[in-house]
């Protein structure tokens, strides 16, 4: 068993939140010089240019690129041979958000109760936490912190298995127009498809922490990305959904195993701030 | 921005005339902030025969909750929130007079019959260009509802604020006639 404190998890935590919230990737930088060296829309232009900027001056002056810094989800990789101690596991997360959000200046952005108190948490806490139990005797840790702009405009269906691949491009497409402006184009689409409704969710979550340079490894899913976002690049909804050819960056599509009877397909929508950090302790 | 229309704070009906879906605004003055929970509140005390604790008279609200700013800063970043969740409580504010109002996406067709009615424009600021945006923010003073932290209402000294006319006072809306241009297949 190797043993790993409850503070470095802490630390860990609390610096991705920060890194991620002040610092547009390296993937994601990319992604615009390309968007804005093909867009055609001068509005859509202006917009990226606008999107390149702030992300500049947030990494200069150490600020959030966005205000909304999100509610904190965390994927958790933990290997079975690690052992936690001097703490507990979710508070050590949670204090990590805490002051992550606090001395970071991010907005905390959390009520307690969702349909009646409605009251602010005051520290953003508490975080969304995904643990999934794996091999070896490591926890890597993916931050992601998630703007409700974007989240808002997700979707979850049941399709039948005959509706098969058309189902599951028309369900993306369809989501994605009905989001028009709203989810601060050009968003990055994540798409779960398979497992139970839950599962399709986490998917379509868990697909919004991959870099935007990498494909799904199996050639048949790669391809069904590509088509779905060369579709919603033809919507013209464009950068901020004033016109355009940038609707979208990239779609990244992740599946599971299904039941004979089913085909859940979930898409979860990122922001143009398509924040993920991640750490391996 | 040269092509750029300047506004100054507060705004009459018959300035936000001379604005047409598409044209690039930097607005100079004050413009207050809300969101959902002070949308709320104010509507409240609209219903209950309240006075407002600001005069929206010729006002311009901007959909925002701000982070928090460092030190030695005015503002911390601030981009609009999405429109369309205050669009249930936006007329009873139009008839108290509001002006204008600043965020991003889609706004009913409730609200564009009434911005017609009242002469108001609705503005886009850029969803997500918070740090850039905070740059044109000079001073900043809650005014109402502190006890919602992020939600309550901020007074904002803006200077050089950069939008665009999304919804003009007749209803010509940018989100409709810009996407068919580069709509292909």
């Amino acid at each position: 068993m190797r043993e790993i404190k409850a503070e470095l998890i802490k630390e860990i935590v609390k610096d991705l939140f920060i890194k991620t919230n002040y610092f547009a990737g390296k993937d994601l930088l990319g992604k615009f010089k390309e968007a804005v060296e093909r867009e055609e829309s001068p509005i859509g232009k202006s917009v990226l240019d606008q999107i390149i900027r702030n992300a500049q001056i947030a990494a200069e002056e150490k600020i959030a690129i966005c205000q909304d810094t999100g509610m904190a989800v965390l994927f958790v990789e933990l290997g079975q041979d690690v052992r936690i101690v001097g703490g507990d596991f979710n508070e050590a997360v949670n204090s990590g958000i805490r002051e992550a959000y606090e001395e970071g200046y991010l907005r905390r952005s959390v009520v307690n109760d969702p349909l009646f108190d409605r009251k602010n948490t005051g520290d953003n806490t508490p975080a969304v936490i995904h643990i999934e139990i794996v091999k070896g005797d490591r926890i890597k840790l993916i931050a992601v912190p998630k703007g409700f702009g974007s989240e808002n405009m997700s979707a979850v269906k049941m399709f039948t298995p005959a509706e098969g691949v058309k189902g599951v491009k028309d369900f993306v497409v369809e989501t994605v127009l009905k989001a028009g402006p709203n989810p601060c184009p050009p968003i990055v689409v994540g798409v779960g498809i398979g497992g139970t409704m839950e599962k399709a969710a986490l998917l379509a979550k868990k697909a919004l922490t991959r870099p935007l340079d990498r494909r799904h490894p199996d050639e048949r899913y790669a391809k069904l990305e590509s088509e779905i976002l060369d579709l919603i690049n033809s919507s013209g909804i464009g950068p901020a959904g004033l016109g355009g050819r940038t609707t979208a960056l990239a779609v990244n599509i992740e599946y599971f195993p299904t039941h004979i009877a089913g085909l859940p397909v979930a898409v979860n929508i990122s922001c143009h701030a398509y924040r993920h950090a991640e750490a391996t302790i | 921005m040269d092509d750029a229309i300047r506004i100054n704070t507060p705004v009459t009906s018959e300035e936000l005339k001379m604005l047409k879906a598409g044209d690039r605004v930097l607005i100079s003055g004050v413009i207050y902030t809300g969101r959902d929970a002070a949308h709320k509140r104010l509507v409240e005390l609209i219903q209950k025969g309240r006075g407002l604790p600001v005069d929206l008279n010729g006002q311009i609200i901007y959909y925002v909750g701000p982070a928090p700013a460092k030190p030695g800063y005015a503002a911390g970043p601030a981009g609009p929130t999405t429109s369309g969740r205050m669009d249930s409580y936006t007329i009873p504010l139009l008839e108290k007079g509001l002006k204008g109002m600043i965020g991003k996406g889609t706004r009913s067709r409730e609200v564009i019959e009434a911005m017609k009615k009242y002469g108001a424009v609705y503005f886009g600021a850029v969803g997500g260009a918070a740090a850039l945006i905070a740059r044109s923010i000079k001073k900043v003073e809650v005014v109402a509802f502190e006890d919602l932290g992020t939600e309550a209402i901020h007074r904002f000294y803006v200077e050089n604020f950069p939008a665009i006319v999304i919804i003009d006072s007749e209803g010509n809306n940018l989100y409709e006639t810009e996407p068919p241009k580069y709509r292909r297949g």
